[in-house]
């Protein structure tokens, strides 16, 4: 039997370590390495194909921007049928018994005059048209040429599974004033139509399950 | 009115504030005659619950007579009532299915902002728990506006007690779920970590519902000796190797089931628990989670965790592994106070439950600071404290 001794073992090991590149060469062969993979990755992101579409609603995308508009919106399940809701909300008189940020209404025809509420005690006027209205089922408006704000937006009602009600959606694109910065100013005032939309649909919640909308205060003059 | 206020942690003062109102339609403005403190609002005391502002009041276990009605009120002027912590609009998809403790409605829509990002969800509303459960102004006050009173509140019959049926609002029915959601059956143990109020009745709860035999822990003897009381055997952890007692008391199995009435704010002299605290104290860990973990340990495989105790935010080193390779269920949440009271009234009623054995103090209102420091500090002697208001202060 015969034994590799210590020694014989370490030249053996030195000999292995030697046959390999230096150091250096091997710190300037990982570098290229890595630069050539940083640009291999450019490259891929260029021409990767566009990943398919999944199943969720588009203004849930990680892009919030499409275009030169924001898109914002909510889903709510209300317990009542969906009739009912379409009917109250095509009145849109009732709409300021639930969004706090609307000042007046005045509906003639197709035509809706707004006035909202904007950050820092402004109020925008918005006028609107009905570009679609299917009783029961949507309720679509874009804005005209006498808006001071560019949007467009609709509401849908559809029938919940497993009779909870009446699942109601809405989509807001409207192009913020003041572009980016105007819709983060907007949302640090809690101004900002997600914010807003959020709100108000809990409300329109409350207001149509319960018959009152929930508040804290312990008095009407508080 | 009088009502009792938080100024800050550790600072709770009775101030004079302005009358509630009738604001909704199905208010009710309700007389409070009877209200206590309770345990989770040691939490609040101590300032490990965020949203809770200067001037909020506290309070949220209150009876009281009918005063005042909302023209959606089923109330009557008069009636005496219990009032459930939980506030809970009956119409609901989650009120439907009897989660009350989940309702969608009563939270105000722009306090629901600041649950959302926190828990995935918005919590319900709550009386005086902060402004993460509404801001609601609570029960430790002369008078108290009483939201969907069509709802929540439990008319009772005139000659009982105010100190038999108060519990009816939070701890009773609290430790009645404790013990459901521990899913007991014949010849099965029962563990119960915590000898406060919630523990106690999960204790009592549980030997109704038919625990073979349930196991208090805890540490102050009095507490210990409650338990006793309502035919619990005892473990002093000061005392005993908890885990290892257990075990040997159930033959080397291990409790069936394990209920968790401590919460938040473990105490012991655990390594883990000490960094905990630490962590609590500096505000970068609200939970401290001691009992939680131990609880997992020692229930036998295969078997049920209930969790009455209030948490608040995320929890360390939680032993996620025991829970996931001894086939573990965990069963927790706010009380569904609604779903309980009738039953529990009549149990009261039969003479089957009994809660006046735990009231070990009673103060006018003016004296709720003294209360809310003593039930905090000396918790072997003050098991619980119900303030009277419209009582003159000794």
């Amino acid at each position: 039997m015969t034994y590799r001794t210590f020694e014989e073992d370490r030249r053996a090991r030195r000999a292995r370590h030697a046959a390999q590149p230096g150091g250096a060469a091997l710190a300037v062969g990982l570098g290229l390495l890595l630069l050539g993979g940083l640009a291999a990755r450019q490259y891929a992101g260029q021409q990767a194909p566009r990943r398919p579409a999944d199943s969720a609603p588009g203004r849930t995308a990680r892009r919030r921007r499409f275009g030169d508009y924001a898109v914002t919106g909510r889903s709510v399940t209300i317990n009542r049928p969906r009739r009912d809701i379409y009917d109250f909300w095509r009145d849109f008189s009732n709409l300021s018994k639930f969004m706090e940020n609307i000042e007046s209404v005045h509906a003639s025809g197709d035509i809706t005059r707004w006035t909202i509420s904007a950050p820092m005690g402004h109020a925008v006027d918005v006028v609107t048209r009905i570009v679609s209205d299917r009783p029961g089922e949507e309720i679509a408006w874009r804005s005209t040429e006498d808006s001071e704000i560019d949007t467009e937006g609709k509401v849908m009602f559809r029938d919940a599974p497993g009779a909870r009600g009446t699942v109601v959606e809405t989509v807001i694109a409207y192009r913020p004033p003041m572009g980016e910065l105007g819709r983060i100013v907007a949302t640090l005032f809690q101004d900002e139509p997600g914010v807003q939309a959020r709100r108000n649909l809990k409300r329109l919640k409350m207001l149509l399950e319960t018959g009152e909308i929930a508040t804290n205060r312990n008095r009407n003059d508080g | 009115m009088r009502a009792l206020t938080y100024h800050g942690s550790h600072d709770v003062r009775v101030d004079t504030v302005p009358d509630p109102e009738i604001v909704n339609p199905r208010d009710a403005i309700i007389e409070v005659t009877s209200t206590a403190i309770c345990g989770s609002d040691l939490h609040l005391y101590d300032g490990v619950i965020p949203g809770v502002m200067s001037g909020d009041i506290l309070g949220h276990e209150f009876m009281g007579r009918v005063v005042e009605t909302g023209s959606g009120s089923t109330l009557k002027k008069g009636q005496r009532v219990v009032v459930p912590f939980t506030i809970s609009c009956g119409q609901c998809f989650h009120c439907k299915m009897q989660q009350f403790s989940a309702c969608d409605n009563s939270n105000p829509a722009e306090k629901q902002d600041l649950t959302e990002p926190l828990y995935g969800h918005p919590l319900s509303g709550l009386f005086g728990y902060s402004h993460l459960t509404g801001g609601y102004p609570g029960g430790q006050a002369e008078y108290v506006r009483v939201p969907f009173s069509d709802v929540g509140p439990i008319v009772i019959p005139e000659g009982m007690d105010d100190d038999e049926v108060l519990f009816l609002s939070d701890i009773l029915p609290t430790g009645w779920m404790a013990a459901e959601n521990a899913d007991i059956t014949e010849g099965d143990t029962v563990a119960v970590w915590g000898c406060g109020p919630v523990g106690l009745f999960a204790v009592q709860s549980a030997r109704i519902m038919g625990a073979h035999q349930v196991i208090a822990i805890d540490h102050h003897p009095h507490r210990l000796e409650l338990a006793r009381l309502m035919g619990a055997k005892v473990i002093d952890y000061t005392q005993t190797h908890v885990l290892e007692a257990l075990m040997e008391m159930t033959g080397g199995i291990g409790p069936d089931a394990v209920i968790d009435a401590v919460g938040m704010e473990s105490h012991g002299f655990a390594p883990d628990n000490v960094f905990d605290t630490i962590k609590q104290k500096v505000g970068i860990g609200a939970d401290a989670p001691h009992a939680l973990r131990m609880a997992i340990m020692a229930v036998r495989k295969g078997g049920r965790i209930s969790m009455p105790g209030v948490y608040g935010g995320f929890a360390d080193k939680f032993p996620l592994g025991a829970l996931m390779e001894k086939g573990l269920q965990l069963r927790t949440g706010q009380t569904h106070v609604q779903r309980y009271t009738k039953d529990l009234l009549r149990r009261i009623q039969e003479g089957e439950i009994d809660t006046t054995f735990l009231i070990s103090h009673r103060l006018p209102l003016e004296e709720a600071p003294r209360g809310y420091a003593n039930f905090k500090n000396n918790q072997n002697e003050w098991t619980k404290v119900v303030l009277k208001p419209g009582t003159a202060a000794v």
